[in-house]
Order: C-alpha cells, then structure tokens, then sequence
C-alpha cells in the first residue's frame, strides 16, 4: 500500500541575490519522503544540502516550486499555524547543539515544550522521560556546559524529540564527536526511527553514515545527482 | 510561549550576564533616584504651601490695588515718560525701590463697593511703629506691624486670633518671644507689648496692647507682629497727629470680600469687572500663586535633569539589549525554528527591558526614599528648623508608582529597537554556521 508522502518537494528551486550576483542553492529539486523513512542528503559543501533541509523544514521559502506537509501545501500556512507546526510536528538536531550552556540540562530539554505552552508539570514530565530515552535521567540538573560532547548532543536529541516529532532533521549529527560517540548517536537516532517511527533527515558527507540510511539523495551545485527510489514498503 | 513563561525567562535572562544589567541597572537607577527626589521635594513643598494658604484661609478676600503701571521713570524697559494724570494719585513706596503706586481713597472705595459681586470693602491701613518691647522695659526691638484681617487664619503656637471690636489686640511672632522677655507662648499670653511710634510732628509716644496669640514661625509670615483693627486705628490716631488730612486719608489697599462660595469662573468675572473699574483684584492664593510658580519651576528644571539621566540611561538599555541580542543570534534562531513566533520574541526581549527599568526604578525610589528620610531629619534640625510644618521631602506611593510606570515605561520604548531586531532575525541566519 503506497501511504502519503509526509514530505513532498516539487521543482524546488532557491535563488539567492539579483541580477548578476544571482546565484542558484537549489535547481529543480524534487523528492518525496515518506513516513518512518530515513533519509541521507549528502554533497560536498555548497552543494545546497543544508538550503535544502531548512526549506524541507520550512525554515526558508522556495523561490520557486512547492512543498507539502502531510498533503498540505506548506505555502498557505499562515504564522501561527506555520509555528506550530513546526513546534509539533519537526524535531532539530545540530552539529552545534545550540544549547544554553548556563541553564540546565532538563531546562535545555523542554524548551520546545515551554514554546508550545504545555504547563509546567506536564513538560517536565515530558522532558525527563525523553531524557531517559537518551540515558541522561540523572544530568537532567547540571549545567549544560558541564556535559561532554556526546552528552551534549544526546541532550539535542532528547529536545529534539521531548514533543513526539513525525520528523528529525539532524544537521552532521555526528560531525563534532569522535567516531565512537558518533557510532552511539547514529545508534539512538536510527533506534528512535524503529522504536517510535520518527522520519530521519540526516544531513551529512559521512558516507558511512549516509549509507545506513534508507536511500541518499546526492546533491551537486543545487541539482539531485544522484537518488536512490524509495523502497516500496507494504504495511 | 504564555505569558507566564516568557516573563519568566526574560527574568532570567537579565542574570545572563550580571555585569552588563547590573550597569544598566544603575544607570537606570540614578536617573529614578533623581526624579523620585525632585518629584518628593515638589509634593514636600507644595503641601507645605498649601498648608500656610489654608491656614491663612481667609478664602472670601481681595486685596485691590489701583493699576499700576510698571515705572513711571524711565528705567532701562519703560521707554518714556509717563503723562501725569491728575486723577490718579501717586505714592512712592520706598520699600519696592521707589516704585510709583496709585494710591486709593475714599472715593475708590465707593467705587468698589458698587460693583457687583463686592459685599463690603475696608481699607486696608498699616499703621508703622518704631519699636517693640515686652517684659524687659530696657531692650526696645524694630518691629513691623500688619493689619489683621478678619478670617485670616494663623497657625499659632498659642493662643487665639485677634477678634474684632473695641478691644485692643496683637499677635506677635514666635521669633519676638525670646526678645519680648517670654520663656514660652503660653507664658506670653495676656501679657502686654509696647509700641512706640512718632507722630508728624516728631514726638514719640507709646501704645500698649495685650498679646491674645503667638503664631508659628512660616515661610509667608515671619517676623511681623499682627495688628487688630483697633489697634491699627489707635496707632493711626497717634501717628497722624501733625499729618495733613490729605496725607492721612490715602492708603495703598483695600480689601473686599465676596461670597467664598462662588465658583472659579465667577470669581475670575469678578476680579474682571473690578479690573475694568480700574483696579487691580488679587485673592490670598493668587499673591502665594506667584511664589508656588516659582517653586514649580525650579523643580521643573531639577525633573528635567532626572529625565535627561533617565535618557541616557534608556540608551544603556538599548545597547545592553543590542549586545544582548547580537549574542543569543543562535538562540532566537533556534526559539523559531522550534516555533516560537516573531512577536513572542519581541515580547521576550521588551519584557527584559521593561524588567531592567523595573528593578532600577523600584531601588532608585526606595534608595531616594531613604536619602529623603536622612535628609528630613538633618534639614528639620538644623537650616529649617524653625519652620514648623516643613516636610521638606514628601513621598506618596502613587507618584512613586508613576515614577516606577514611566520608568518601566520608557525602558520599554528602549527596549523595542533590539527587540524589533530579534523578532526580525531570520532562523537560518542564526543556525547557519560561521
């Protein structure tokens, strides 16, 4: 049975600057996602891999073409809705973690959660239950700072995925931690992925880890060079 | 975000880096200290002001002078000349440093009592007296005396005010006690005082009245002894003794009254229609008006000075919030991608601003509220001391809440340029890497 595409890209095309400083991220981009895939998108930089997940994650606007979200066209949503569906329905994950290093951990998780106004037990609750997916229960109250690298990055993931997610966009997840710390957090993400169906959106130029995933779409100077079809899954 | 939360963490925030809102925070907090002071100090004098007006009280009167044209010599703004009109008599009055006065007569005060409004006028007659001695028969003092006018109002350290009739009567100041040869104000009463005055022919003789009330020393009357209407006329009786009936039959003032429970536009008609008549009209609060507005502007101009710390302190908002902004670039990058709309993010950095000028407020007018108290207590016993009455500080909570409000207020203005800028980022700006 063919399910809806939970992410849907159609002649995407994004066009920075004017006139002869006109340069081309995306050209004609069109790809579909479906639900509990795992995706790579790889290229050397430059190559639009990262215009391409912010506009995926409706973080940026196409010059041209269209994206649908669970079948709904993204360009008529409107600010609040547009914010809450970001708020609920996507999942960040950074090579820069993006953490506040004086707040604590458990603070750092349920920031999404304080956004998306869930009252205060309910998001703590919340928050240390994604912490324990990630095996970090008993950090929740030290600073942020005081973390190592992969704790740090096990913290992004439990606020990536502290308000159930259909969709995680990791950013070279892997990127800042040596290969063993990597190895655990490619772990935990494709383990979110069997576990509780999350759709995965790595973007990387770890070949390694681009092949794990369900299908890699390469990308060179804005244009796909190369996708692997999606797998036709019956359910 | 609600509310609730994004007051909470721009809360926090603000402890993000201590040195930085401890420094707005003090500037903030000069600029309140200031204009808690300057504001304390208008309501302090003004109340005292208000109180003196009310104690002297006698709201039903209106001193009426004839119109008096500034300078009849020409001084350095009066151009000519004045043409001599031989209706209107003039006196020099010394005192005002030769300034010409038209002086009133019998006839002005026919004039004045037909205008409508007027229920009687008296003339108002000072009588001079050379000196002043009390129980000790040897110590004379200068002295000058003032016509009491029925319905005035002293506040007095005992005793009771003069009373009309046949009766002789006086009031003297609390500063002539000591003088005078009395141990106390109530040792005072009953007592007599002695005033010596010359006549036109150059011979000294002496009046003997009985002190019925001490009043309290105050700004507006001080050192003046108080005058009964019949002790005015006994001195006058003595005084004009070789004085041409011409020379004794003039006097400066007259004092009407009307019906104290006329409205504000009914009295301006009337001072108006005894202008027209050709006569000035002033009220008790219009002569103490002139003062007040004098005292208004002084501490206008003080507000000033606290507005202008306050101004610059509003631009240490702006840079600490700019600052702040241009450091959490990621954060707020990050707040929107999870969803967090432009306007929460406004919401979030003016809250901090208006929280910076909250603190710096609230401690700048409880600092200047316990500078005020040591002030009071150090001016009350030493310079001031002998105003009774005088809070020369005064401190109501609700101008001090609007202090705090336009404060908060202003640093909120402030706050909006940064916040404008945060709500303004864009997400992929902030994510992307350097």
């Amino acid at each position: 049975m063919q399910t809806q595409p939970i992410l849907l890209a159609e002649h995407v095309t994004k066009r920075y600057g004017k006139g002869d400083n006109q340069f081309l991220a995306l050209n004609d981009v069109s790809l579909d996602i479906r639900a509990g895939e795992k995706i790579a998108i790889i290229g050397k930089s430059g190559s639009g891999k990262s215009t391409l997940m912010h506009i995926l994650a409706l973080l940026d606007k196409p010059t041209t073409g269209k994206i649908n979200v669970n079948g709904q066209p993204a360009a008529k949503l409107r600010g609040g809705q547009l914010n809450q569906l970001r708020n609920q329905t996507f999942g960040f994950v950074f090579q820069q973690f993006f953490l506040n290093g004086n707040a604590s951990v458990l603070e750092n998780v349920l920031l999404p959660l304080k956004i998306g106004r869930v009252g205060r037990a309910e998001r703590k609750r919340r928050a240390l239950a994604a912490l324990e997916q990630v095996e970090l229960s008993d950090k929740a109250k030290n600073k942020a700072n005081n973390l190592s690298g992969g704790q740090k990055q096990r913290v992004v993931i439990a606020r990536a995925l502290v308000n159930n997610p259909q969709i995680i966009f990791a950013d070279e997840p892997t990127g800042n931690l040596d290969s063993a710390t990597g190895a655990k957090i490619e772990q935990l993400l494709f383990g979110l992925n069997a576990k509780h169906g999350i759709t995965l959106i790595i973007v990387t130029h770890d070949a390694d880890l681009a092949a794990r995933c369900d299908r890699q779409i390469h990308l060179k100077d804005g244009r796909v060079l190369m996708a692997t079809q999606p797998r036709r899954r019956s359910l | 975000m609600k509310l609730y939360d994004i007051f909470t963490t721009a809360s926090s925030n603000m402890f993000r880096s201590k040195l930085r809102t401890l420094l707005t925070i003090i500037a903030i907090f000069i600029g309140a200290f200031t204009l808690t002071l300057t504001t304390g100090l208008g309501s302090g004098i003004s109340a005292y002001i208000d109180k003196v007006v009310g104690d002297l009280g006698a709201k039903d009167i209106l001193v009426i002078q004839g119109t008096t044209d500034t300078g009849s010599q020409p001084g350095p703004t009066a151009s000519e000349p004045k043409k001599y009109d031989p209706a209107k008599k003039t006196a020099s009055i010394e005192s005002e440093g030769n300034r010409n006065v038209i002086v009133l007569t019998d006839a002005d005060l026919a004039k004045i009592r037909q205008i409508k409004g007027v229920k009687s006028v008296d003339a108002y007659r000072n009588a001079t007296v050379d000196y002043v001695y009390g129980a000790d028969t040897n110590s004379k003092y200068l002295a000058s005396l003032d016509h009491y006018i029925s319905g005035e109002n002293y506040s007095l350290d005992a005793g009771r005010l003069p009373k009309p009739g046949p009766d002789v009567e006086v009031l003297i100041p609390s500063a002539y006690l000591k003088a005078l040869g009395y141990a106390s104000a109530q040792a005072a009463l009953n007592q007599s005082v002695h005033l010596g005055a010359t006549n036109g022919l150059g011979q000294l003789s002496e009046v003997t009245a009985p002190i019925v009330g001490v009043m309290q020393a105050s700004l507006i009357s001080n050192g003046t002894l108080s005058a009964n209407d019949a002790l005015v006329a006994k001195l006058r009786e003595v005084t004009n003794v070789g004085l041409p009936p011409a020379a004794t039959a003039n006097f400066q003032a007259a004092i009407a009254r009307f019906d104290p429970s006329i409205s504000d536009t009914e009295l301006k008609a009337l001072k108006d229609r005894i202008k027209t008549a050709g006569y000035d009209a002033r009220t008790v609060e219009d002569q103490i008006g002139t003062f007040k507005a004098v005292i208004n502007g002084i501490i206008g101009v003080l507000d000033g000075f606290a507005i202008i710390a306050l101004l610059a302190a509003s631009f240490g908002i702006i840079n600490t919030l700019l600052m702040s902004v241009q450091e959490r670039t990621k954060e707020i990058g990050l707040m929107k991608a999870m969803g967090m709309g432009s306007g929460r993010i406004f919401l979030l950095f003016s809250f901090e601003a208006a929280l910076l000028g909250f603190w710096g407020s609230l401690l700048g007018a409880l600092a200047a509220m316990g500078a005020g108290q040591i002030i009071n207590r150090i001016v009350g016993a030493t310079f001031l001391k002998d105003l009774t009455g005088l809070v020369l500080l005064r401190f109501q909570p609700v101008p001090l809440a609007v202090i705090v409000g336009i404060v908060m207020a202003i640093a909120f203005l402030a706050g909006t340029l940064p916040a404008i800028r945060a709500a303004r980022q864009s997400p992929i700006d902030s994510l992307r890497y350097e």
